[in-house]
């Protein structure tokens, strides 16, 4: 994990420019015991920066999917979430297959999830569907055979 | 930092005499509460949950449950003593129920109300809650998660505070045998004590403290060790009297899944030891349990069969209590002389509120620059988790050191750097002469 503080360094913030703790996690693709990780991160660390617990809950349950979509999909990725006065931005970006057809995919109980991850109890086509529903905004980019990038926004 | 947090006192205590300062309980600890200062390893009062892991693994014996003496009884008209179920369980099976709540008597209580019969009570109530027949409640959140263990309920109001309607608002059983006693046996009456026999650490806390309700009618609370022995020789000495009145499902409580094969419920997890129980509400947080009712989550491996009072290994306690369960009856018979609580009378009156010891300013801009100190200041630490500095992680420090806590030279890498810093200055002090005898 990486984190950053916006720019300039320590304390020294230009006028105008948004305060912003950055956090970046490499979300591995075949190690299914680590999806989950970036969530609790993400939850430690909006906990100490005092963020109420309705928040917390929604970005989790957000990054949690977005983690477990990588891992199953896309054979893992970037996730930046970036915390700011007005909101948490949370951009997810693989180089996987990428999505044929968004608007199915975003259908409730669409699910391509191979066998072996349904077995586990995954894939009941509600990933996408719950981003969404956990964020105030949703934007999702997807190019079949290169990759697809989210972008997740939770105001504060 | 909340104003309950700052009130909050603790049974979880340190003996200074027997700690030697080494970093066992810090790395066990669930909640990072512990620090070494002065070679001791000192509890952060508003992180502790009471959960009793510290006690569990202190080589030393150095962290201990802070109880009532056996004498607390003294001075009272009548004393009724509260047994947990695990208390059967610590005999073996030569000991009955009846014997062991016959010794009671011979140790000088006067009447006995068990809390596995309170258990059956609260049952009862919790199925209410599931059901939804609680019309003065609003649907609760499902699943619901119990809230009889009290390290539970400081663990979801610390690290979980988004589960905080989960929690099932009812009194645990413990309170409910004691009020029942208190207020509807003894109505009105002067002089009548309640003393809870426990297994569990945090069980002091929670009658000094109440979590969801207000004051506790509890007048004392003997840890199970302490009055293991005493009650030995009474057993011995006692004649037998039929004593015991709950049945299966209320015994069942002491342990792991008792809670949840007493309600019937199989929709439902029975999570026990405090890692374990992190790791389901983590993955409740994260939305990944679904289409569940309950979760019976215990801090103690095993479930109270496994606290840190106890004295008997949790499995082969767990063995003995199920073989009383299977000699009792399946559930209490009609209770006896007194109205039975109504639904009102066993939930919470008073809010659970979040803790908020772990937010490092309350402005979040503060806040937000302290996590880049801390993140700066953890990248250029060893990474080791060596302990030596006395907190957990080398995290936790660069968190301590931002906070104000501690200083960086704590680390003994960093203060080895220093060190060769200030040797590499004084050598290339050595080489250099004054001009006048530079010849």
């Amino acid at each position: 994990m990486r984190l950053a503080c916006g720019a300039g360094g320590y304390g020294t913030y230009p006028k105008g420019q948004a305060l912003a703790v950055k956090l970046r996690f490499d979300v591995s693709g075949d190690d299914f015991s680590l999806a989950g990780k970036a969530s609790t991160e993400l939850k430690r660390t909006l906990a100490r920066l005092g963020i109420g617990p309705a928040i917390i809950r929604k970005a989790s349950i957000a990054m949690y999917e977005g983690e477990i979509n990588m891992v199953i999909h896309a054979g893992g990725g970037v996730i930046e979430a970036d915390i700011e006065a007005g909101g948490i931005t949370m951009t997810l970006t693989d180089k996987g297959p990428g999505i044929p057809d968004i608007s199915l995919a975003m259908t409730e109980g669409w699910s391509t999830a191979p066998d072996r991850f349904r077995e586990m109890g995954f894939g009941a086509g509600m990933g996408l569907p719950n981003m969404k529903r956990n964020c105030d905004e949703f934007e999702i980019e997807s190019e079949v055979g290169k990759g697809t990038k989210v972008r997740m926004v939770i105001n504060l | 930092m909340s104003e309950q947090a700052e009130r909050v006192p603790h049974s979880v205590k340190l003996d200074e005499e027997k700690c030697v300062g080494c970093t066992t309980c810090i790395k066990k600890c669930p909640t990072e509460a512990i620090r070494v200062r002065k070679g001791k390893a000192n509890i952060i009062a508003e992180r502790c949950i009471d959960c009793g892991e510290c006690i569990r693994t202190c080589p030393h014996g150095a962290k201990r449950a802070v109880s009532d003496p056996l004498s607390i009884i003294d001075g009272y008209r009548i004393k009724v003593a509260i047994p947990a179920p695990t208390l059967y369980s610590q005999y073996d099976e030569g000991r009955s129920v009846d014997n062991v709540l016959s010794g009671l008597l011979e140790l000088g209580f006067d009447e006995i109300f068990e809390v596995a019969e309170a258990a059956e009570i609260v049952t009862a109530a919790t199925k209410e809650l599931l059901a939804g027949n609680a019309q003065a409640l609003p649907r609760l959140p499902r699943p619901l998660i119990s809230s009889a263990c009290p390290a539970v309920v400081r663990l979801v109001q610390l690290r979980f505070p988004s589960l905080i309607p989960h929690l099932a608002p009812l009194i645990p059983p413990m309170e409910v045998a004691a009020r029942i006693a208190k207020d509807k046996i003894h109505a009105g009456e002067e002089g009548v004590g309640a003393f809870f026999i426990t297994p569990c650490a945090g069980k002091v806390t929670v009658t000094r403290e109440p979590l969801g309700y207000g004051r506790s009618a509890l007048d004392g609370v003997i840890g199970l060790r302490d009055i293991y022995l005493p009650l030995r020789a009474a057993m011995g000495k006692a004649p037998e009297r039929k004593l015991a009145r709950a049945g299966r499902k209320g015994l069942g409580w002491a342990r792991a899944e008792g809670e949840c094969d007493a309600l019937g419920e199989r929709r439902s997890i029975s999570v026990d030891g405090i890692s374990n129980v992190i790791g389901v509400l983590e993955s409740l947080e994260n939305g990944k349990i679904g289409e569940l009712e309950y979760i019976e989550a215990l801090a103690c491996p095993a479930g109270c069969l496994g606290g840190p009072l106890t004295v008997e290994n949790p499995y082969i306690a767990k063995t003995r209590l199920r073989n009383r369960e299977e000699s009792a009856a399946e559930a209490l018979a009609a209770p006896r002389g007194y109205e039975p609580p109504s639904f009102e009378e066993l939930r919470w009156t008073e809010p659970v509120r979040s803790r908020n010891a772990l937010v490092l300013d309350p402005d979040m801009l503060k806040a937000m620059v302290m996590m880049e100190e801390i993140e700066m200041r953890a990248e250029g630490l060893p990474g080791l988790d060596c302990g030596s500095c006395g907190a957990p992680s080398c995290r936790a420090l660069a968190e301590d050191i931002v906070r104000g806590t501690a200083v960086e030279s704590d680390c003994v890498f960093k203060l080895r750097d220093k060190v060769r810093a200030l040797a590499k200055e004084l050598m290339a002090l050595e080489e250099i002469r004054p001009p006048g005898l530079d010849r």
